[in-house]
């Protein structure tokens, strides 16, 4: 379905409406009303170009999220690349990256090869293996790093996420390492000692819960460590989903020293507290917790003024009998691809913290310049067509049996949510048209 | 209208004293010569104890049988639960049994409020993981009432580990709700982090509390907590916090001592002292029958809050 | 947690709260009597003065038909069966010169329609020291109607003794039996129909004695 498009009176960044052609594989121009023989010239078929009538839909280039479970290999009764890439699709992404957690793990080459494969194969978005830093994620041993690096998926972001890499040394020789192929280590920080059997934020709620609780410190101390590490080597420092006030104000000080360090925050740990736990429904267990309204507050001022870097949804997909539990033996995680730009637009742009130039920057520039990725995150006539068209006037209740994952499990079921994703753009191609899958 | 029992915090100060007075009346019963009551007859109540507890269910289901409703015990051994069936997989099996109550213990935290969003029948929570012990703070509170007269403006003290103990967390709640005035006593390190917003006062000093203590009640703590670095030793433990006679002898002459059981001897409370005349600790059994009576009449005897 | 329990109990009885109101609004003129509904308020059928003439002779038909309550123990059904049994035992004591034991034997857990209604608070039962084995029972209540307390009381004394008799007093007997009961000693025959509605008021509950007959929801339902 390549060819020519013209979208007509989309309105890009938020800004006054444009018409926006592509051609191909490219974005050709945007301006107010592009003139018709322009639309010829550029036409690459005999009968024209296809039209899109955009008028009100705010346009952004193609969201990039760095921090993706698509659970295949190993977990296909959760999510595959394809049902993960059709709800990326849905959610207005044109590129994930998808964490190494899988079975068996993503710490080779062959294995992240066999990923990036099966994201071409389904061809809806573009899939960006994460390799693990150490094999197995058992905190050891390093990963071939360099193998994962030079293979056909290119691995730039590495991660053991679901674990901690605690062991200092091991964190530091990881951070050194990948400076030789500018990679960038994502850590996922906590301190395992201190979360041992940890269930929610340790706080009020774990107190009158009887749960374990998750202390704030635990995380805090490792991103600490971690941005002086980073520091000490001259390397990059990720902070995957960081959920409280002290990591922001850690981050903040970090980045006021000129250190390479990086951040992310969730959907949810941007719009959810700790109180949902109260009925002990585990479509609220995540990891890390959700915490206090003021951590929820500080993470919304951090990617104000930009100390968060992006939202990352951290989508994770877990089967009903995985969630449909006690609290205590339930998994942790929640879906996210589908809701994280009407949650974004709930939690920042609603309350005027961020505007939509704002939303474009941290859900698809920067996160294509730390995941070191090219072609996506920027919304420029001669750059890939890699774009989102989004309404955002509808207000509608969140449904996750209508959503493309495989899994249920999102904690804003029954929410009344703003916007909708009316049209994705994978260099040039649709993937998504009037809200629905178009390939 | 809530038709399950699962927290203390779910009963008001009416709730709570009714469940009290009507065991009071209940109380009577061990003195007839028949001591069956014809009122939950064709009820069914299902004990499903996760964990042992050969007291606890034993007490429920007396409580159970002298209303003259019918028993089912589902204990975790053996049972198709040991095999791995899901939290869910058995309430829809009590469903189709017509369940009326489910009385269930635990170890996990919650377990109770889950089972009640997948039965229809009344959720009795009999002890949730760290979470709440309902009924036995209402026999604690029961047995203070029947040997102190009050609880409106009654000092109780509750010493050990309250960090992981269910019975800490109900009676807390329910002495609060009573009129009672409670203060925890514990190293820091068996307190939960935000105790502060309890409705209670913490001290870390045992032999301060216990002058100003109507009721002291003693909390088990276990040997695997000192594994876990909550404290250096049990030597060192007992001698900070456990209730000797030395100890038994500060308390006012009033004084009772409770422990929910089962009891370390020798560890938090002596010998001496679980077998003194201020303990309560015999009498809280046949107590507990009552109590329990009491709250399944509530739940079960009359129209109930089913929709 | 609970539903909220109907203390008040039975189905014909209502708090006094409503009685005692209507007494308030006797002292203040200001005060609405509730009991004034329609046009035509609740009736007094029954006085002070002829409610202890009653218990008087009803002691007397006691002290005769059980040849000087030798073994009579009399109990109450709460709430107002309490205070009459009360009344009958000081009555009997004052003929013949000892105490005759008297308490209270609540049947809530007994009854019949305990699932129409969320579940009712208990009153409270005492049975005197000596028990009711091999004694002759008066059971003693306000109204006598449909005979259901009634039966469910005989079920409760069976679970406490063997009686070698039960009898039954009652103030007031208002017909329409829905079992085979009939009680000995009867305070007064007042024939009804069952859209009206009886209210016994003692002092020991409601601050006064009387004997009320409306319709319902003019003697406060």
């Amino acid at each position: 379905m390549t060819g020519t498009w013209l979208i007509r009176g989309a309105r890009p960044l938020g800004g006054d409406p444009a018409d926006v052609l592509i051609c191909g594989e490219m974005i050709l121009g945007i301006g107010a009303k592009l003139d018709a023989p322009a639309v010829r010239r550029g036409s690459q078929r005999a009968d024209g170009a296809q039209s899109l009538d955009a008028d009100g839909l705010i346009m952004l280039p193609g969201l990039v999220d760095l921090h993706t479970h698509l659970r295949e290999p190993g977990r296909e009764d959760a999510e595959t690349v394809s049902t993960g890439t059709a709800a990326a699709a849905l959610g207005g992404f044109t590129a994930v990256h998808a964490m190494a957690n899988t079975d068996p793990v993503a710490d080779t080459a062959g294995v992240v090869e066999q990923i990036w494969r099966l994201g071409r194969q389904a061809g809806r978005c573009d899939v960006r293996p994460v390799g693990a830093v150490t094999v197995g994620l058992a905190g050891s041993r390093l990963a071939e790093l360099g193998a994962m690096a030079d293979s056909a998926a290119r691995v730039r972001v590495f991660s053991d996420d679901g674990r901690c890499v605690h062991d200092a040394v091991l964190m530091r020789r990881a951070l050194e390492y990948v400076r030789a192929f500018d990679g960038v280590i994502a850590q996922h920080a906590q301190e395992p000692r201190l979360t041992h059997g940890a269930q929610v934020n340790e706080g009020e709620i774990s107190g009158r819960l009887g749960l374990t609780g998750w202390p704030a410190v635990a995380e805090e101390a490792i991103i600490a460590r971690d941005c002086l590490l980073a520091a000490h080597v001259g390397s990059a420092l990720h902070a995957c989903h960081v959920s409280t006030a002290g990591s922001v104000e850690i981050i903040r000080w970090a980045k006021s020293k000129g250190w390479q360090v990086t951040a992310e925050a969730t959907p949810h740990h941007l719009l959810l507290t700790e109180q949902l736990a109260a009925g002990y429904d585990p479509v609220f267990k995540v990891n890390p917790p959700l915490r206090t309204a003021e951590d929820v507050q500080a993470l919304r001022v951090g990617l104000s003024d930009g100390t968060i870097d992006c939202v990352a949804t951290d989508h994770a997909p877990h089967p009903l009998e995985d969630k449909e539990t006690e609290w205590e033996a339930a998994a942790f995680g929640m879906t996210g691809l589908e809701t994280a730009l009407s949650v974004v637009h709930e939690a920042l742009v609603e309350p005027g913290l961020l505007d939509w130039a704002g939303v474009a920057d941290r859900m698809s520039t920067r996160p294509a310049v730390i995941g070191r990725l090219s072609g996506h995150g920027r919304l420029l006539p001669g750059e890939p067509a890699n774009l989102v068209l989004y309404d955002p006037s509808p207000r509608d209740v969140i449904d996750p049996g209508a959503q493309a994952s495989k899994s249920r499990n999102s904690p804003f079921a029954g929410m009344v949510l703003p916007g909708r994703v009316v049209a994705t753009f994978l260099r040039g191609k649709p993937t998504v048209l009037d809200g629905k899958l178009a390939w | 209208m809530n038709r399950h029992l699962i927290s203390a915090g779910d009963l008001s100060l009416d709730d709570a004293l009714l469940i009290l007075d009507t065991a009071d009346e209940l109380a009577h019963m061990a003195e007839r010569p028949v001591k069956k009551l014809p009122t939950l007859r064709g009820r069914t109540v299902v004990n499903l104890f996760y964990e042992d507890s050969t007291r606890t269910r034993i007490s429920f289901e007396a409580a159970a049988k002298r209303l003259s409703a019918d028993v089912i015990n589902f204990s975790a051994k053996g049972s198709s639960v040991a095999k791995g069936e899901s939290l869910k997989d058995t309430a829809l099996t009590l469903e189709a049994m017509g369940a009326d109550a489910v009385v269930i213990r635990h170890s996990a935290s919650g377990a109770p409020r889950r089972l009640a969003g997948w039965v229809r029948g009344s959720v009795v929570n009999a002890g949730d993981g760290a979470h709440e012990h309902p009924t036995q703070a209402l026999v604690d509170a029961f047995t203070m009432r029947r040997r102190l007269g009050r609880l409106d403006g009654l000092r109780v003290t509750i010493v050990g580990d309250v960090l992981h103990s269910r019975v800490a967390r109900s009676n807390v709640l329910l002495l609060s709700t009573l009129g009672a005035e409670v203060t925890l006593v514990a190293p820091p390190t068996l307190l939960p982090v935000a105790v502060g917003g309890w409705p209670c006062s913490v001290c870390y000093d045992l032999d301060v509390a216990l002058p100003k203590a109507d009721v002291v009640m003693m909390l088990r703590v276990q040997q695997e907590r000192m594994n876990a670095a909550y404290f250096p030793s049990v030597r060192e433990y007992s001698r900070r916090y456990g209730l000797d006679a030395a100890r038994m002898a500060l308390l006012p002459d009033h004084g009772i001592v409770m422990h929910p059981g089962p009891m370390n001897r020798g560890v938090e409370i002596a010998a001496e002292v679980a077998d003194s005349g201020r303990s309560t600790i015999v009498e809280q059994v046949a107590n507990g029958v009552s109590v329990r009576m009491a709250v399944l009449y509530l739940l079960l005897g009359g129209s109930g809050a089913q929709q | 947690m609970m539903p909220a329990a109907d203390r008040a109990g039975r189905d014909q009885h209502a708090a006094g709260a409503a009685a005692s109101a209507a007494e308030g609004s006797r002292r203040d003129p200001t005060r609405r009597d509730p009991t004034r509904r329609g046009e035509s308020p609740a009736k007094a059928v029954l006085e002070p003065a002829e409610i202890n003439r009653a218990l008087t002779r009803i002691a007397h038909e006691i002290l005769e038909r059980t040849s000087g309550a030798d073994d009579v123990v009399l109990l109450g059904i709460p709430t107002r069966g309490v205070p009459l049994a009360r009344r009958l035992a000081e009555r009997l004591e004052q003929v013949e010169g000892r105490t005759i034991p008297a308490g209270s034997l609540d049947i809530t857990m007994y009854r019949d329609d305990l699932r129409m209604r969320p579940a009712r608070a208990l009153g409270h039962t005492e049975v005197p020291a000596d028990g009711i084995d091999d004694r002759i029972v008066v059971l003693v209540d306000d109204v006598l109607y449909s005979g259901r307390t009634v039966r469910a009381a005989l079920d409760a004394l069976g679970d406490i003794g063997r009686p070698r008799a039960v009898e039954l007093a009652v103030l007031v007997d208002r017909g329409h039996r829905e079992l085979p009961i009939r009680a000995d000693y009867v305070g007064k025959n007042l024939p009804t129909s069952q859209r009206e509605v009886v209210r016994v008021l003692l002092a020991e509950v409601d601050g006064r004695d009387t004997v009320l007959l409306g319709e319902a929801g003019r003697v406060n339902s």
